[in-house]
């Protein structure tokens, strides 16, 4: 019982700690400072702005998320694929490949406004931009694992006369797995991005909006409760992200 | 006349014995001859990897490829195999040009290269799948073949739950799952400490000497490659040619190599000189 005690409060005690630390000092500046609350709100002040508004956060925080998750599917769905073919084909990875590494140069918030004006004002544009966003380290990282097999082993297999099919099957995304989890890890956080930005361009719903809102009227301790929301969501679809790929491979992760 | 002249013309006597032995080409296993391989390095610089290499390779021998690192040996192996293409020369299997890569070959490199998502059976049966042979039928002889190199309890065990000598061995099974009738090995052993190592070329000494079958072996270690072969190329580096053929006339068993007294001492020897010269030349 205490071994676990011990073994629980060394594993969530430092980050614990770390973000007790921060609040705290969060709550020192703005008290010993006298910080106007509309500047810096204290902890207790964006507590208190939540709980004030608490009816508002269930319908924005659930458009946010739903807007997150569809954005990453669209990404994966579109990624994963996008990355096999690229490495099954010699051509298309000379071709299409450098097409897309091209395109990430493209700022994806600039063109939030196209997405609007192309797919409308709900919330196609922001499943859209959180997609064109999160895309981009799934398809490389995915295409990095893909690629990044032993040559030897390859040999191996090819002297085996094993297909193209088969190599993918049984060596290829298999071994890929950790870089696709890696890259879907950041993508996620990047989707929250992605959706938020689209609603700062023209949503009437949202956290993204909501923030927009609340800052217009100088309510800056309701766009902290934002803020720590956002960041929650970011944090636990990290988690889970970790959690999916600990099931899934977990050869790829330390003991 | 220089150390290049003297190294030409030991060449030449060597090339010379290995047209001679072309008459029974068909009956080697494999057969290179005047081999030459070029690539272009990341400069675009040709690199001359091999050169004027001959070599017969024969049934059911243990032949040793030995020489110093960068010499190519690692690149012949490979030209054997039909995985690269020699820029000059030809490569023949039991008399025929390889074209393709050969099929009925086990291959096992330094890097055990298993795959960590699979169990050590999974790994070792991967060839299996492959090949889309049956996988009950292979099971249990997998599990023969790990009960000869001592991993019995270890069949359900990841790979990286194993030592790195188990992680080997459980690769060296994988490549005999097939019962290839050639066995390739690129320096198995050199990733290993020196302790493992040695158990390890004994294991391999004494699998071989109870089941006998043609086996290519690359090291740059003199002991070792005395303890298992039947012949011993040494290779030259810069570019790759082989210097000299050296019959190992040494009583089996040899597992015990302690045993082998004198003899071996000698081969190794004089193994010793012939590479150290390289140097000098």
């Amino acid at each position: 019982m205490l071994r676990r005690v011990t073994r629980i409060l060394r594993r969530y005690g430092p980050p614990a700690g770390a973000i007790l630390a921060v609040i705290f000092a969060w709550h020192a500046v703005t008290a010993w400072f006298g910080v106007p609350g509309w500047l810096l709100p204290s902890p207790q002040a964006v507590i208190a702005s939540a709980y004030e508004h608490r009816d508002l956060f269930p319908k924005h925080t659930t458009v946010t998320l739903i807007e997150t998750l569809l954005g990453l599917a669209v990404s994966l769905v579109v990624g994963v694929p996008l990355a096999i073919v690229v490495v099954w084909s010699p051509l298309l990875r000379r071709t299409v490949y450098p097409l897309i590494l091209g395109l990430q140069s493209v700022p994806k918030v600039a063109l939030a406004p196209l997405f609007l004006i192309w797919v409308g004002y709900g919330m196609p544009s922001k499943v859209l931009i959180a997609a064109s966003i999160a895309f981009f380290p799934i398809v490389v990282d995915t295409v990095t694992g893909l690629a990044m097999v032993e040559r030897d082993l390859l040999d191996m297999v090819k002297v085996l006369r094993a297909s193209t099919l088969q190599t993918f099957l049984k060596i290829r995304i298999p071994s890929a797995m950790p870089y696709f989890f890696s890259g879907t890890k950041v993508a996620v956080t990047l989707a929250v991005i992605g959706a938020v930005v689209g609603e700062f361009v023209g949503s009437d719903v949202g956290l993204g909006y909501l923030i927009l809102v609340s800052s217009s009227q100088l309510n800056t301790a309701m766009v902290f409760a934002c803020l720590v929301i956002l960041s929650l969501m970011g944090a636990i679809l990290f988690e889970m992200a970790e959690a999916l790929q600990r099931i899934t491979c977990p050869w790829s992760v330390g003991e | 006349m220089n150390g290049n002249d003297a190294a030409r013309v030991e060449s030449a006597a060597w090339r010379a014995d290995g047209r001679g032995a072309s008459v029974d080409a068909r009956e080697a296993v494999l057969h290179l001859r005047d081999v030459a391989l070029a690539y272009e390095d990341v400069k675009g610089e040709p690199v001359l990897a091999l050169k004027g290499v001959d070599l017969t390779v024969r049934d059911n021998e243990f032949l040793v490829v030995l020489g110093p690192s960068g010499c190519g040996k690692s690149t012949l192996l490979k030209v054997m195999v039909g995985l690269l293409r020699p820029s000059e020369g030809r490569v023949l299997h039991r008399g025929a040009e390889v074209r393709d890569t050969l099929q009925d070959v086990g291959m096992v490199y330094q890097n055990p290269l298993l795959l960590p998502w699979r169990s050590v059976l999974d790994n070792v049966l991967l060839p299996v799948e492959i090949l889309r042979w049956d996988r009950r039928q292979y099971e249990p002889i997998a599990r023969r073949i790990l009960d000869t190199v001592g991993l019995t309890g270890f069949v359900d065990k990841m790979p990286r739950q194993l030592s790195g000598g188990m992680q080997q061995r459980v690769g060296i099974c994988r490549a005999l799952i097939t019962d290839p009738s050639l066995l390739l090995m690129d320096e198995p052993f050199a990733a290993l400490d020196a302790l493992t190592r040695d158990e390890m070329a004994r294991e391999l000494a004494h699998l071989w000497e109870r089941r006998k079958k043609t086996v290519v072996f690359v090291t740059h270690s003199i002991p070792e490659a005395v303890l298992l072969a039947d012949r011993i190329l040494v290779m030259s580096p810069r570019p790759g040619r082989i210097d000299r053929v050296i019959d190992i006339d040494l009583p089996r068993p040899r597992a015990n190599g302690r045993k082998l007294g004198a003899a071996f001492e000698d081969y190794v020897d004089s193994i010793r000189d012939i590479i150290f010269s390289f140097k000098d030349a």
